[in-house]
């Protein structure tokens, strides 16, 4: 299955062909992978995923990605 | 140690010893406690009886990283109730070091013309000296700011107002110099900078030399208190140096607010932005590293912060075009008004800092303006001359200057994104339902600083808290975070502190021992909580009589019945959970 994903601030290095901090790419997936599988894939060392959300809403490493999710990776982030 | 009068009706001033009672106070706790004290709640903001109060924190001044804050109070143009803005700036710790804990504005003077008050130490105290200041009013604060370090010397700190408090504009801050002595750091929210001008003072220039220094009671608890803070700031990931804050800046949460659907677009009626990366504090990085040919990572808007989070962004030629365009900033003219052009955001903040205006409540304005049909939004060029109209003082200009709400009014506008009068920051209350609570029942008005639940909602700091559950433990998150926040904004550390703090306990542990050590207490981390909750209960009840009561902490209809793409949902809590907040303090 396919999955949208956007990688941003310092995790964007892990994105291909160094395109800009939450430009949207495309990753294949065996069926029924985690959040944590795609961290995996994507070669993103755990401790450094603080939230990741899907279809805007934040969601634990172990949830289940469907076909054609959007999925927004964020390191530690803050400010206000 | 002193508190110091200045009275503007005769141009006299009165160097007081500090009372008991005050002495273990600073910051928010000190002016909203001597504004509690000396401010009759009726009195309208920008009369006589009105008093703005300036203090440094209780360990500005030291070298505890990250604390060269200070705290403003006055009874709020805006709102009609207390206000406490929190700036950081050299000016902080050079009135702490001269043994200044409080320095209270009063009276009023008879007649036009605008004075300044220039404070030195004489023979081991400090003496003010008032002169007339008509030379600097009606002009640009960027030009100003260098002549007053031309005639005073560059080892002086500036407070100024700009042109929007000399109006009596209920949006106006009070500007403090940064270190590059630019008139940069404001304690923006609520009007303070009427309220000063209201008293005809446009500066207040500080000359710390030969001042006795701030005493510390417990040296040992004290550095051990430091060390610990300073360990904290130094391992989390967001306050670390070449950290999320130190590379991002602020703005590194326009993506993240974007993703959860609650970044206010267009005047609160998305969640999300389709330039919002192209305004993120990532693009602010890129572009200045295209622009520059290296990394530029931020710098200190005070003296001694670890965190160093304010930003610069440099122009198409590689030159400091503006500094700093903090996250509320940039989403106040980006996203909330419909602009992608981060020269553009830039150059309207800009204008704020010449001008003398708060940037949420100006950003704010101008998208209620565009909402309302005054121009389109995405309209950068049209914002820019808006702007300029505020500042000069034009009839539109000075309807602009009235802020958010009342622009609302004049328009017929019922999408008004405040509370109490004060424009919304930037987060949207139906997309992240704990800082809705935190607006509508802080006594600020409108302010997500004062009970900062996104922490938890969207950024999983301090743990985790589902930002679309409309829950009554709501109240119970944002109560917590109130408490919390008074304590800080009293301590004279940079709210920022909390993401370390919030995840590392030694961090909030060092800070206990910080206070404890400067005034040779042995208050435990609980009692200083308390602290905070009696420094709200003052303000609450500053608010009560000056007839702000629990029927506005609401917050505005339109977001109760008007849904919130993407997620498309309302508020959706009942006035219940409002009403717990402080019915439960
Ligand atoms: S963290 Fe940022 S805002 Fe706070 S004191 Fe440091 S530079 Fe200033």
């Amino acid at each position: 299955m396919d999955v949208t994903v956007k990688l941003f601030a310092m995790l964007n290095r892990y994105a291909p062909d160094r395109r800009k901090s939450g430009e949207p790419f495309q990753v294949t997936l065996p069926e029924g992978s985690t959040i944590a599988d795609l961290v995996v894939q994507l070669g993103i060392p755990d401790r450094e995923v603080k939230v990741a959300f899907v279809d805007g809403r934040a969601r634990a490493s172990l949830y289940q990605l469907a076909p054609g999710a959007e999925v927004g990776i964020f390191p530690p982030v803050g400010g206000g | 140690m002193w508190i110091l009068r200045l009275n503007m009706t005769d141009h006299s001033y009165k160097l007081e010893d500090i009372l008991e009672r005050y002495k273990h106070l600073g910051g928010r706790g000190l002016t909203s406690t001597l504004i509690y004290d000396e401010v009759d709640p009726q009195c309208h903001p920008l009369g006589p009886a009105n008093k703005l109060v300036f203090a440094p924190g209780m360990i500005t001044g030291t070298s505890a990283p990250t604390s060269a804050r200070v705290s403003v109070g006055a009874k709020s143009p805006l709102t009609g109730g207390i206000k406490e803005s929190n700036a950081g700036s050299g000016w902080a710790p050079a009135l702490a070091r001269m043994g200044i804990r409080a320095l209270v504005v009063e009276g009023q003077p008879e007649g036009e013309g605008f004075w300044m008050a220039h404070i030195a130490m004489v023979d081991g105290k400090p003496q003010v000296a008032f002169m007339p200041a008509d030379e600097y009013t009606g002009r640009d604060l960027y030009e100003v700011y260098p002549e007053i370090y031309a005639r005073f010397g560059n080892k002086v700190h500036v407070a100024a107002i700009g042109t929007a408090g000399e109006f009596g504009y209920p949006n106006s801050g009070v500007a403090f110099n940064d270190m590059k002595r630019n008139p940069t750091r404001y304690s923006g929210r609520g009007g303070l900078g009427s309220v000063m001008g209201s008293k005809r003072l446009k500066a207040i220039v500080i000359d710390p030399t030969d001042g006795p220094g701030v005493h510390i009671a417990d040296e040992g608890l004290f550095k051990q208190g430091q060390a610990k803070m300073r360990e904290a700031l130094m391992e989390h990931a967001i306050t670390k140096p070449k950290g999320g804050l130190n590379s991002y800046g602020t703005a590194i949460l326009i993506n993240i607010l974007n993703e959860a659907g609650g970044l206010p677009t267009r005047s609160f009626s998305a969640g999300r932005f389709e330039g919002a990366a192209d305004v993120a504090g990532e693009a602010i990085f890129e572009t200045n590293k295209e622009r520059t040919g290296k990394e530029v990572y931020n710098h200190a808007c005070s003296p001694g912060c670890i965190i160093q989070c304010s930003n610069t962004l440099y122009d198409k030629d590689g030159k400091e075009a503006v500094s700093c365009i903090e996250y509320e900033s940039d989403w106040a003219f980006g996203p909330n008004c419909g602009i992608s052009d981060l020269d553009a955001i830039g150059q309207l903040v800009t204008l704020c800092n010449a001008y003398g205006l708060d940037t949420i409540e100006a950003g704010v304005t101008i998208g209620v303006a565009m909402d309302s049909g005054m121009i389109p939004f995405g309209d950068a060029e049209g914002a820019i001359s808006l702007m300029h109209e505020i500042g000069k003082g034009t009839a539109r200009g000075r309807l602009l200057g009235m802020g958010a709400a009342n622009v609302a009014k004049a328009f017929g506008n019922p999408r008004s994104p405040t509370v109490k009068g004060q424009a919304m920051p930037a987060y949207d209350p139906r997309a992240v339902k704990g800082i809705g609570v935190t607006y509508a029942t802080t006594t600020m008005g409108a302010d997500h600083t004062a009970g900062y639940t996104i922490a938890p909602e969207i950024l999983s700091v301090g743990g985790a808290s589902d930002p679309l559950k409309a829950e009554k433990g709501k109240a119970d998150l944002s109560r917590a975070f109130q408490k919390t926040t008074a304590l800080i904004d009293s301590s004279g550390h940079c709210l920022f502190i909390a993401f370390a703090i919030l995840d590392i306990p030694s961090g909030f542990e060092g800070m206990v021992e910080e206070v404890n050590g400067m005034f040779g207490t042995n208050m435990t981390g609980d009692e200083l909580v308390e602290l905070g909750a009696e420094i709200l209960r003052r303000e609450r009840a500053f608010n009560e009589k000056a007839g702000l009561t629990k029927a506005h902490d609401r917050l505005p209809e339109f977001m109760h019945i008007e849904p919130l793409p993407p997620h498309n949902v309302v508020v959706g809590l009942p006035d219940e959970v409002y009403d717990a907040v402080y019915g439960e303090l």
